[in-house]
């Protein structure tokens, strides 16, 4: 298994085998050689899973909800992955990922599939990574897919766009609705979840959210605050679809997820997000926005493969840059540039230079 | 470039507190490897379960309630049952000497004290590692 080919694997994954989804996981993780050849045979086969994202505060009790809806998920009869991100030191690349500790039950549970990951600190890899994982669990069947991650940076807020929905968990007391807009967090969610609510101040922090929904957008469109390298794809994609009456309004609810407490309301709102999506043009928008970040992502990174492997010219180039003898965007243009490299190339002298010239 | 090493850290059975497993997966996450904790009341099927689906290297197994002769040969028959050989299964926690060749021979690599330093357990970790990990433990049978 550990030598298998992205082919072999997929066949594997898809016919259930779970040790060969493990470790079609680790590949793609990795972006090992044989990534590529997997996601390439298993992606005819994605595109069934409910993709749902789970972002919020530390400690909000986002793994504790994760289990109660993957429980009830299961109660439904349906399968159900799971990825739960956690930060990697940045100094030591280690990791602590304990968001297991919040699943139950004695015996395994061969319907569900949990996989921890760390995030690795690759600029915009997370979410490639998370992209692949989840096309792997699609593949391999899983009916509901998922994905934690604590909302704080962009690459976690990257990673949920990968999901159709997207829930946000906030618990009473923290109070802090500035905090909140400014972490982004308000354009992301399609859901909002007030957990702990047997503790004092739900109503209030339910108040709040409401409020600021109502202010923050009148009525949020779908797509509102969705980002990333799709708004730099904006030429190549379809033109905006007419969005009449295709707006959705987060709902905001409150759980106890340690002991289920309005895990059925959740479940139901998200059937309601996803039969939205699957019936407006914004749904259709989306998706199309998520596949053109995906591509530019991937696009870009073996872009930047190629561009280090060139013919020598990365070096070359390099020299001249730190030599002061080339500008920066100038040896750019030079390195993307699909002729040879020229010998008489036109060289400033530093110093001399205008900003703005090429 | 090689992934972290990735470590399960588990504790089956009744013990009601898990300060050693705690100090033990934060040193191995400080010597930059990726340590899954499940938490405390773990059965053997289950941690062979979370090791199968975080595709570890190494699965490290803490037992303070003196029941290690019966939960460590059960979650190293459960790993040999998923085709798990290559994992290293790694034992700490309170172990008396005496017991400690019967765990070998039912699979334990090694068995770390009570009083063991952390680095002892990140050295042993490293050096299985570098000589070529599950890879290597599959290859030699
Ligand atoms: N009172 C109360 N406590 C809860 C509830 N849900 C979760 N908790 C507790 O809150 C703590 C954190 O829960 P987690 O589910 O680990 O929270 P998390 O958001 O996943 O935490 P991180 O992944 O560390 O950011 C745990 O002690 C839970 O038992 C709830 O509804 N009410
Ligand atoms: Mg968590």
């Amino acid at each position: 298994m550990r030598h298998a080919t992205g082919a072999e694997l997929a066949a594997a994954l898809r016919a259930g085998d779970r040790r060969a989804l493990a470790r079609a996981i680790s590949l793609v993780e990795e972006g090992a050689p044989g990534a590529r050849e997997l996601i390439q045979a298993v992606y005819p086969h994605t595109g069934r899973a409910h993709v749902i994202g789970i972002t919020g505060s530390p400690g909000a009790g986002k793994s504790t909800l994760v289990s109660a809806l993957a429980r009830a998920y299961r109660r439904e009869g349906k399968t159900v992955g799971v990825v739960a991100v956690d930060p990697s030191s940045p100094f030591t690349g280690g990791a602590l990922l304990g968001d297991r500790i919040r699943l139950d039950g004695d015996a395994p549970d061969p319907g569900l599939f949990f996989r921890s990951l760390a995030s690795r600190g690759q600029a915009g890899g997370l979410s490639r990574a998370a992209s692949d994982v989840v096309d792997l669990m699609d593949a391999a069947g899983r009916e509901v897919i998922l994905i934690e991650t604590v909302g704080a940076g962009q690459s976690e807020v990257d990673v949920m766009d990968v999901a159709h929905t997207t829930v946000v968990v906030t618990m009473p007391g923290v109070g802090d609705e500035i905090q909140a807009a400014k972490a982004g967090i308000l354009e992301i969610g399609d859901i909002f979840v007030v957990n702990k609510a047997d503790r004092d101040g739900a109503d209030t922090a339910v108040a709040a959210l409401e409020m600021m929904l109502d202010l923050g957008a009148g009525v949020v469109s779908v797509d509102a605050g969705h980002h990333g390298a799709g708004a730099l794809a904006a030429p190549a994609a379809a033109p905006q679809p007419q969005m009449e009456g295709a707006a959705w309004r987060p709902p905001v609810l409150k759980t106890v997820a340690r002991d289920g407490v309005g895990i059925p309301e959740l479940i139901a709102a998200l059937a309601r997000h996803r039969a939205f999506l699957d019936a407006s043009p914004a749904g259709l928008e989306r998706r199309r926005r998520r596949a053109a970040d995906r591509l530019l992502a991937v696009a870009a990174r073996m872009l930047l493969e190629r561009l280090a492997r060139r013919d020598g010219r990365l070096d070359s180039l390099a020299a001249d840059v730190a030599a002061r003898r080339l500008d920066v965007y100038s040896a750019a243009e030079a390195l993307l540039s699909p002729h040879p490299m020229s010998s008489q190339r036109v060289v400033g002298t530093p110093g001399t230079d205008k900003p703005g010239s090429t | 470039m090689r992934r972290p090493i990735r470590v399960l850290v588990a504790k089956p059975g009744l013990d009601s507190h898990d300060r050693g497993a705690k100090v033990v997966a934060r040193a191995l996450r400080d010597a930059g490897m990726e340590v899954i904790y499940t938490g405390l009341h773990q059965t053997p099927a289950r941690i062979v379960e979370a090791a199968v689906q975080e595709d570890v290297d190494v699965v490290a197994v803490s037992v303070l309630s003196g029941a290690h002769l019966t939960l460590l040969p059960r979650i190293a028959a459960g790993l040999r049952d998923e085709g798990l050989d290559g994992v290293l299964l790694l034992a700490g926690g309170i172990i008396p000497d005496e017991d400690v060749p019967a765990l070998k021979a039912a699979g334990v690599a090694a068995v770390f004290g009570p009083g063991t330093n952390t680095d002892a357990i990140v050295a042993f970790i490293k050096n299985w590692m570098e000589k070529g990990g599950a890879d290597a433990a599959r290859d030699r049978g």
